[in-house]
């Protein structure tokens, strides 16, 4: 226990301390992929995405893969995985418009 | 295969740590605009390493099922992030921060149904599922506790999210509610909340664990319901905040620490934009979410009386002219330029008076917008040079140079009051020192006040020009002028 609270304690400071340094002409784009970031909550969905146990008439054990907690687990798949590519596609996009233009030659 | 299997099994939290690192990276690399598009991409390698340890960790996994639900999402999230319009940027991200609070919340529930499956297997044939080598540990409290943050800031999350959304893109059932009896059922809703959380993992009882998720539902709602459209850059970061602490809570109960990391990097990452985003308008974080502008009343009441002041109005062409013949021309996008898709123009107006040996340059103040971050995207998209555009701070010390600041759809972060006039409301807000340069030219749809309901002592300045119309219009309407003199 006192591990984990370890390790989030410590990434609260890392994550205040990096996203000072973000610019803020690139707030938009933090928004856009820390999104994505937490959408790293696909583990616990996949996780719950999982066959159950079902007890078979001789009393042997078969996994049943289609259940309440797979489809709950399948949506939220499904969700964080809109987030996942969304996010950094739409960041990747964004960051594409921000890139300093070669093509341009400045007119005195 | 199996070899591969154990190997990836055996170093899991080995991967984990890869991708977060990567992750901590990734938001380093935003530092700058050279860096930020390799850092993005060690986002998405470390999303890829996560995911792939994640099927050889998961118990049991049904795999296609799991690959077929990545893929509907990818071709959701792709053609979305493909065809947005930068303007729509504030509603996407709210809409995002809504999908990560229904996913905590939905796995929040399949972990506790999981349980109480396997609990009720147990109970009726433990020896032939023992023999089968499954295993099944009841849930700790500690776990039970974890669910119970996770699935309550989840829930808040997602409807907050949902209602700001609506609000963002205008839609009729986001309506701001006020009155009374908001703040008495706020504190209900919540409390009701808190007590059946408690009594959820204090006894374990479902009905407890249902009605605190549907309150929570509510909560996140009627929590933001009350709030203004011009707030709405805090309650985004805010919201962007509480999902990553929802998958933080996530992470704790399945003691993942890739989780952790990505979850408390978010969320101070959101809470610091909220900081920000209330710092630029002086205003704390309780005063927004709780009290509201919208209650300045002395500010409405007295605007009756002063109606009558003189302001000077001026036609497009008249602008044109004074800007093309001034050396310096600062620009200052707010909303309105958002909102009446200007930005284009804008872009034009800005190169042809730099073709004409004009210095032009864009102000941004931290709160302009529906977002942080969101007038620089709108230019960027435009394509502004990023060199061209500068924060509050370094710009403020240029205005009493500069000959024409030309303002567009922006009231607030352009008040003087903000700085003389101890009691407006706003007082004691960082604005964009507008007032002190030359000329200032102000593009506004008509005199009507800002968000905060105040009058701007700027549109009466003696140096103020006031140019009334929508703005894109207007700013064609300088560039055709421009072009037509200088012929």
């Amino acid at each position: 226990m006192v591990e984990t609270i370890t390790i989030f304690v410590l990434a609260i400071f890392v994550g205040y301390y990096v996203v000072w340094g973000v610019t803020p002409a690139l707030h938009t784009p933090l928004m856009a992929v820390t999104n994505a970031l937490s959408s790293i909550i696909i583990v616990g969905a996949m996780i719950q995405t999982i066959g159950l146990p079902v007890i078979g008439v001789e009393g042997s054990v078969d996994f049943q893969t289609i259940n309440v907690v797979s489809i709950l687990g399948a949506i939220a798949v499904f969700l964080a995985s809109i987030n996942i590519f969304g996010g950094f596609a739409v960041t990747a996009r964004m960051l594409e418009m921000f890139k300093p233009k070669q093509k341009k030659v400045t007119k005195e | 295969m199996e070899l591969i299997h154990n190997f990836m099994q055996e170093y899991a939290n080995w991967f984990y740590l890869i991708g977060a690192v990567l992750f901590i990276l990734t938001l380093r690399g935003l530092s700058g605009p050279k860096t930020a598009i390799a850092g993005n991409r060690y986002g998405m390698i470390a999303m890829a390493i996560a995911v792939v340890t994640t099927f050889f960790v998961a118990n049991n996994p049904v795999i296609w099922l799991i690959l077929a639900a990545m893929a509907a999402g990818a071709v959701v999230g792709i053609a979305r992030a493909r065809t947005v319009p930068m303007t729509q940027m504030p509603e996407t991200v709210a809409l995002m921060h809504s999908l990560v609070g229904l996913a905590a919340v939905l796995i929040a529930i399949a972990a506790i149904l999981h349980n109480n499956i396997l609990t009720a297997s147990f109970a009726d044939n433990a020896d032939a599922l023992t023999a089968a080598g499954i295993e099944h540990a009841h849930m700790s409290k500690v776990h039970l506790f974890e669910l119970f943050v996770g699935c309550f800031v989840g829930a808040i999350t997602f409807t907050a999210s949902v209602f700001a959304y609506g609000k963002l893109a205008a839609k009729k059932w986001a309506k701001t509610i006020k009155g009374g009896w908001v703040k008495p059922l706020q504190a209900l809703i919540f409390l009701a909340m808190l007590a059946s959380g408690i009594m959820f993992f204090t006894t374990g009882d479902m009905t407890a664990f249902w009605a605190m998720t549907v309150l929570a539902l509510a909560f996140g709602w009627i929590w933001i319901a009350p709030v203004g459209g011009g707030d709405m850059p805090v309650v985004v970061s805010l919201l962007n905040s509480f999902s990553g602490w929802a998958a933080a809570g996530i992470g704790f109960t399945l003691e993942n620490n890739m989780l952790i990391v990505a979850g408390s990097l978010v969320g101070s990452s959101g809470a610091i934009l909220s900081y920000i985003m209330c710092k630029a308008m002086n205003r704390s974080i309780i005063n927004v979410l709780f009290g509201g502008i919208a209650t300045a009343g002395p500010a409405a009441a007295t605007d009756g009386e002063v109606k009558q002041r003189n302001y000077r109005s001026g036609s497009a062409d008249d602008a044109g002219f004074l800007m093309s013949n001034a050396d310096s021309v600062v620009i200052v996008p707010g909303y309105g330029m958002a909102q009446g898709r200007a930005q284009n123009a804008v872009k034009e107006l800005a190169n042809l008076l730099k073709e004409q040996g004009v210095t032009v340059r864009f102000a941004i103040h931290p709160v302009a917008g529906r977002m942080p971050g969101h007038m620089n995207v709108l230019l960027a998209e435009a394509d502004v040079d990023y060199e061209d555009i500068l924060e509050m701070d370094e710009i403020n010390s240029d205005f009493p140079a500069t000959d024409v600041v030309l303002v567009i759809g922006a009231n607030d972060v352009v008040n003087p009051a903000a700085k003389d006039d101890p009691t407006s409301p706003i007082y004691g807000m960082p604005i964009l020192e507008a007032h002190k340069a030359r000329t200032i030219m102000v593009i506004k749809r008509s005199m009507a006040t800002g968000y905060a309901g105040l009058d701007n002592d700027l549109f009466y300045n003696d140096k103020t020009m006031m140019v009334f119309g929508d703005a894109k219009k207007v700013v064609e309407d300088m560039t055709k002028a421009i072009n037509g003199s200088g012929h």
